[in-house]
């Protein structure tokens, strides 16, 4: 048993995720920059997405995404109360359930979508998200709609 | 005055303070220096974890002003400075000035960094309050502003390895001190404060047990950035504490410490903190140990309440007697006094709520500026020109005039903005010049020409990724016309270098990657425009804070992350258009609703800044609450009735204004630069801005025999009576909080500790002999009217506490009024006949808040006060834009804080009044009517009403589809993301343009 979780773990390190965060501008951008200058160390499948608001990605986007091969998408908006223009980020909660029904229908994993709240003094917290999120993503496995 | 005044402001101290105070006089059309004598300006905001009441980030909300302040092309911050002389008079000022090295060339330093980091040396991290080290070679915080390092003297070995390190060559270990003078027309002084030095109490044990920290210190404690990145942890031994002690007045409202005055934060301060540490340490509990709570301002009273209710904190009333340590454990022991008995606590830490000092070498400060400082060298203001130094044309902001929170501070600054322009008004846009540039080439309907320009940043970049490898491979993308490698791109050559290569490549786009577009973009927009393209054609990837800095141990993934990212941006920037800002005319004209003092003091600001204005006052005479106030408490003994007149005469007098009496606001149509507003007497008037000042009004108690029986005053009754000479109490008992702290009105009426104050010391001015008793809950006499309580005290004023459960009673016994209480102190039930009960009744908000609210589109707070844009950092401003607030509208408060507040919105209206042309950022929505059928689903989510839904004539068909208002809209996005028919975009970041990111990063390569 033991054996055969160890094999499982060397096939999953060998796959390396691509994954999107879409950043807002104001907190969670400024959070992954502070990261940077931090020099706070993350897994590099990482690609991130600058958006002015996390109230403005459309669920079609992530949608999009993640049926044309993308393993993970994360949404970092500010936290509740934070948000640039004051409540973009719950809508997009809102806009979150929604998009869990449609992943059903298309038979992805509910866990290849998440949303989180990063400030912008929080690089430790968005380095460590990533770093998460990336073992998350890994331990599914690529993407059904992998296209290679 | 000097005939020749001059149209600029020199701003001392870079705290939020003056960087607010900076951005509004900037954005009225002065020229504005900036200067502090830290290397970055920030102050202590920047320092800060959390802010109370709403528990923001403090980085988070303050970063856009810092980045505002560093990039304003009216602003020019200039760091490491100090003032040496002021010759002149208001209006026009020379002032000479010394700037310390900092060694390192601000022209050519690009704040990669590498030097700090390779400095053998270890100093103090002033930052941090000294818990952590930094370099020699060092930058306060990472988001410095500006982002140059500096090299301590003091502490620089002189090994010489960051000027080997230094790629940029902007190391210069032989800069000399330098000596200039500036031309200015007035001065806004905003130098901050000085903690008080906890070592000082002994009896706390500060310096000698390791787990005593100061507030400050705390903070860092509690701040992702700080010392331990945001975990609790105790100095000693960095165990994650479980109980941690908070005393609060460390060096305030104490005698010893010679300052007699309260700090007024630190009991939210203290809130604040013992919350967060709660939520950063599952498991971690929190005790306050404090005097009275003085939790005055606007909803901090639901902060108290939450703070006990929700997360549980402990509050004890007493002043600890001293605090020990257990050697063993290094747990610290408090000794306390509550209700007569000694008590003692053992602690993990403790935390020392230290309070405000003056800015260090405040004298020689004032000395230098001439300007007069009151008994506790804070500078010397009086309550109706609480802007005001002694000195003519010299302004004064935040705790430096007093001790106070950031609202209050942020409300001030606009406010001294005001005072500050107001002299030099005639100067407007005289001393600012507007960048030219060389006219831009329409490239309508050519195909994408890129360029692509990365950056090595010295090593920062191009130690990890291999450059000339993402070079070649940009090379390879389509459209992409010319791709180059900088050693720094946003070196001034670098930049020559991008303007010549659009030209010679006739390149339509441009891409820089390098670091972040937070910091960057402007200066490369700018870039493309001096090389003839629309600053919009421009994107940026950000290769450094994504590749090499958080994989410096992966060149290959680092390397090929950043390809990717560079594949990204042309996927963008093939589908970039160029982007105009928007215009928009502005009448030039204000609207103030309310006149009283707040209302006066708008319109009169606002006709000083040299603008028409339309006071609207519903009542037939002016002066609000002010009519009413015969006293004020000042060392300066203000006549408030004398002031009233003075100001009522000005204003009748000012023909700038235009006085509208017994009338109302029947409606209000428009939006920022152009509202249309119809009065009750059916005057249509126009205007750009509305400052609501509409007041509040005492409440008149159904409780304690008020209107029952005539000896049961209120304090605005007492006020008067005794101003008239109508009545000489013998005795009288105060009655505080009278409907205010109640359930039904939960907030602080912040006055009334004061106004009984006040009236108990006119009392016993008229009758030395006169008994006075005050039953209160807490006495808030924040600030320095501390002293009167203690003045009051002293007199013989006795002050009996109640609470909740022993509320005082009144009742009549034969022709005697007798209250009754519980004496908490002698724990007796005590009874009074007293000649007079006076109850301090709650401000109330205008019955008719509703009304305007809706006529505005603003909101109301859950007290059914107005509702500012952000209780910390925009206290005047409303989420509407072109609509401020003042005064009791806002929330209960003093008259210097009226009329700073007043002064404040006046300045943030000048920002929109002070051109005939606003210009807008294009980067907001747009409807494509072809695909919009009008289903209306973006207009409710639509956070700043900017989205009307309309119908016109097409081919003969009604056609439906949404309007935007240009004026409202600030770019969220909310309807591009619920429409469900592609019918709005948000330009510059189109559906079309994410996707292509999108679909970019997705490209098997
Ligand atoms: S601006 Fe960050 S979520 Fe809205």
């Amino acid at each position: 048993m033991e054996e055969g979780a160890a094999e499982g773990v060397t096939q999953e390190e060998e796959f390396e995720p691509l994954i999107l965060a879409i950043c807002c501008n104001w907190c969670s951008y400024t959070g992954a920059d502070l990261a940077g200058t931090s020099r706070l160390q993350y897994p590099h499948n990482i690609r991130i997405i600058r958006v002015m608001c996390s109230g403005m990605v459309h669920p079609n986007l992530v949608i999009d995404a993640l049926s044309k091969g993308a393993d993970g998408v994360l949404m970092c908006g500010c936290h509740p109360g934070d948000c640039h223009y004051l409540e973009g980020n719950l809508k997009a909660e809102k806009r979150a359930d929604a998009l869990f029904l449609m992943l059903e229908d298309l038979g992805i994993e509910p866990e290849r979508y998440r949303l989180e709240w990063v400030s912008a003094s929080e690089g430790q917290r968005f380095a460590e998200l990533m770093k998460d999120f990336t073992d998350t993503i890994k331990s599914l496995g690529p993407s059904p709609y992998k296209m290679y | 005055m000097s005939n020749d005044k001059v149209g600029a402001v020199l701003v001392v101290g870079g705290g939020i303070s003056g960087m607010q105070s900076s951005l509004d006089l900037a954005d009225a059309g002065f020229k504005v220096y900036l200067i502090d004598k830290l290397p970055s300006i920030g102050g202590v905001m920047s320092q800060l974890d959390k802010t109370f009441p709403t528990n923001d980030c403090a980085m988070c909300i303050m970063a856009p002003k810092l980045v505002g302040t560093g990039r304003h092309h009216n602003i020019e911050v200039i760091s490491n400075t100090e003032i040496e002389s002021i010759e002149g008079e208001a209006g026009n000022f020379n002032v000479n000035l010394v700037r310390r090295p900092r060694r390192i060339n601000e022209e050519k330093c690009t704040g990669c960094g590498v030097c700090g980091a390779k400095c053998p040396v270890e100093a103090i991290d002033e930052y941090n309050w000294g818990l952590t080290r930094r370099g020699a070679t060092f930058i306060r915080y990472p988001q410095s502003v500006p982002l140059k390092f500096m090299i301590d003297k003091e502490k620089c070995i002189g090994c010489g390895i960051c000027q080997e390190e230094c790629k940029a060559e902007a190391v210069e270990y032989d800069q000399e001190e330098q000596k200039f003078d500036l031309n200015v027309g007035s001065i806004v002084l905003s130098p901050g404060y000085s903690m008080f030095d906890p070592s000082l109490k002994t009896e706390y044990g500060y310096g000698r047990y390791k787990n005593v920290v100061s507030s400050m210190e705390f903070e860092r404690f509690l701040s992702a950035t700080g010392p331990f990145a945001g975990t609790v942890m105790r100095p000693s031994d960095g165990d994650i504490p479980e109980k941690v002690a908070f005393l609060q007045c460390v060096g305030s409202r104490d005698s010893q410490a010679g300052s007699e005055y309260c700090s007024s934060v630190c009991c939210m301060f203290a809130m604040k903190e013992a919350i967060i540490a709660q939520e950063h340490s599952e498991g971690l509990k929190s005790h306050i140990f404090f005097m009275d709570l003085r939790a005055f301002g606007k909803e901090f009273d639901d902060y108290y309440t939450r703070a006990q209710e929700e997360h549980k904190i402990k509050f004890t009333r007493c002043r600890v007697a001293e605090v020990r340590e257990v050697p063993e454990t290094n747990n610290l022991i408090i000794k306390y006094v509550e209700d007569g008995e000694v008590k003692e606590e053992e602690f993990n830490m403790v935390v020392l709520s230290t309070g405000f000092r003056p800015p260090e070498n405040v004298k020689e400060f004032a000395e230098t500026l001439g300007i007069d400082l009151n008994k506790y060298d804070f500078c010397s203001t009086g309550v109706f020109s609480p802007l005001e130094t002694s000195r003519e044309g010299v302004y004064v902001s935040g705790v430096f005039n007093g001790p106070k929170d950031i609202p209050d501070t942020v409300a001030q600054a606009s406010g001294a903005a005001a005072k500050a322009s107001s002299i030099i008004s005639s100067e407007r846009g005289k001393m600012i010049t507007p960048k030219e540039y060389p006219p831009e080439r329409d490239v309508l309907g050519e195909d994408p020409r890129i360029g692509v320009f990365i950056c090595h940043c010295g090593i920062n970049i191009g130690g990890v990724v291999n450059v000339p490898d993402v070079v070649e491979y940009a090379k390879t993308l389509p459209n992409v016309e010319h791709a180059e490698h900088n050693l720094y791109t946003c070196s001034e050559d670098t930049q020559k270098g991008i303007k010549e290569k659009i030209v010679e490549h006739n390149l339509n786009r441009v891409i820089v990657a390098s670091c972040t577009p937070r910091t960057h973009e402007p200066l490369f927009r700018s870039t493309t425009k001096e090389g003839g393209l629309n600053p919009y054609l421009f994107e940026m990837a950000n290769i450094r804070d994504q590749c090499s800095w958080v994989h410096m141990h992966d060149a290959d993934n680092a390397t090929k992350k950043a390809k990717d990212l560079v594949r990204m941006a042309v996927a963008k920037s093939r589908l970039l258009e160029p982007l105009y800002k928007l215009e928009l005319n502005v009448f030039q004209s204000g609207l103030v609703i309310g006149g009283g003092l707040s209302g006066m003091t708008a319109a009169l600001e606002m006709a000083k800044q040299g603008f028409e204005v339309h006071l609207v006052e519903r009542e037939k005479e002016l002066g609000g609450n002010l009519r009413n106030i015969y006293h004020v408490l000042s060392e300066k003994g203000e006549d408030p009735q004398k002031m009233l007149k003075e100001i009522i005469e000005k204003v009748k007098n000012d023909d700038k204004i235009k006085l509208h009496l017994e009338t109302t606001v029947k409606s209000i149509e428009g939006f920022m630069g152009s509202f249309t507003t119809e009065l009750s007497d059916d005057t249509k008037i126009e205007h750009g801005v509305v400052i609501v000042a509409t007041g509040g009004q005492e409440y008149k108690p159904t409780e304690y025999l008020y209107r029952e029986d005539s000896r049961v005053l209120t304090q605005m009754d007492l006020e008067g009576k005794l101003a008239k000479d109508e009545i000489k109490p013998n005795s009288v008992v105060m009655i505080q909080c009278v409907g205010s702290r109640i359930e039904e009105r939960p907030y602080c009426s912040r006055i009334c500790c004061a106004d009984a104050i006040k009236n108990a010391l006119k009392i016993k001015e008229k009758n030395p002999d006169a008994q006075i008793i005050v039953l209160y809950k807490d006495i808030r006499s924040y600030g320095f009217r501390e002293d009167y309580y203690r003045e009051a005290a002293d007199k013989g004023v006795r002050f009996i506490r109640y609470d909740d459960e022993n509320k005082p009673e009144v009742t009549k016994e034969g022709d005697d009024l007798v209250v009754s209480i519980n004496d908490p102190i002698l724990g007796e039930h005590i009874k009074i006949k007293p000649e007079y009960v006076v109850l301090s009744a709650a401000t109330l908000p205008q019955p008719d808040n509703e009304e305007l609210a809706k006529m505005l589109k603003i909101p109301l707070s859950k007290d059914k006060f107005f509702l500012e844009a952000h209780m910390k950092l925009r206290p005047v401003d409303f989420a509407t834009e072109g609509v401020f607030l003042c005064g009791l509208a806002h929330s209960p408060k003093f008259i210097d804080e009226s009329i700073s507040q007043a002064c404040g919105a006046v300045s943030r209206a000048c920002t929109i009044l002070s051109d005939e042309i606003m210009e807008l950022e294009p980067t907001i929505s747009e409807i494509i009517d072809e695909n919009c059928d009008g289903c209306a689903y973006c207009i409710d989510p639509c956070p700043f009403n900017a989205l009307t839904l309309i119908e016109y004539m097409r081919n003969g068909n009604v056609k439906k589809t949404v309007e935007r208002n240009e004026a409202a809209c600030k770019g969220c996005g909310v309807c591009m993301a619920t429409c469900p028919k592609r019918g709005v975009m948000v330009k510059g970041f189109t559906l079309d343009q994410i996707s292509a990111m999108i679909g970019a990063a997705l490209e098997v390569v």
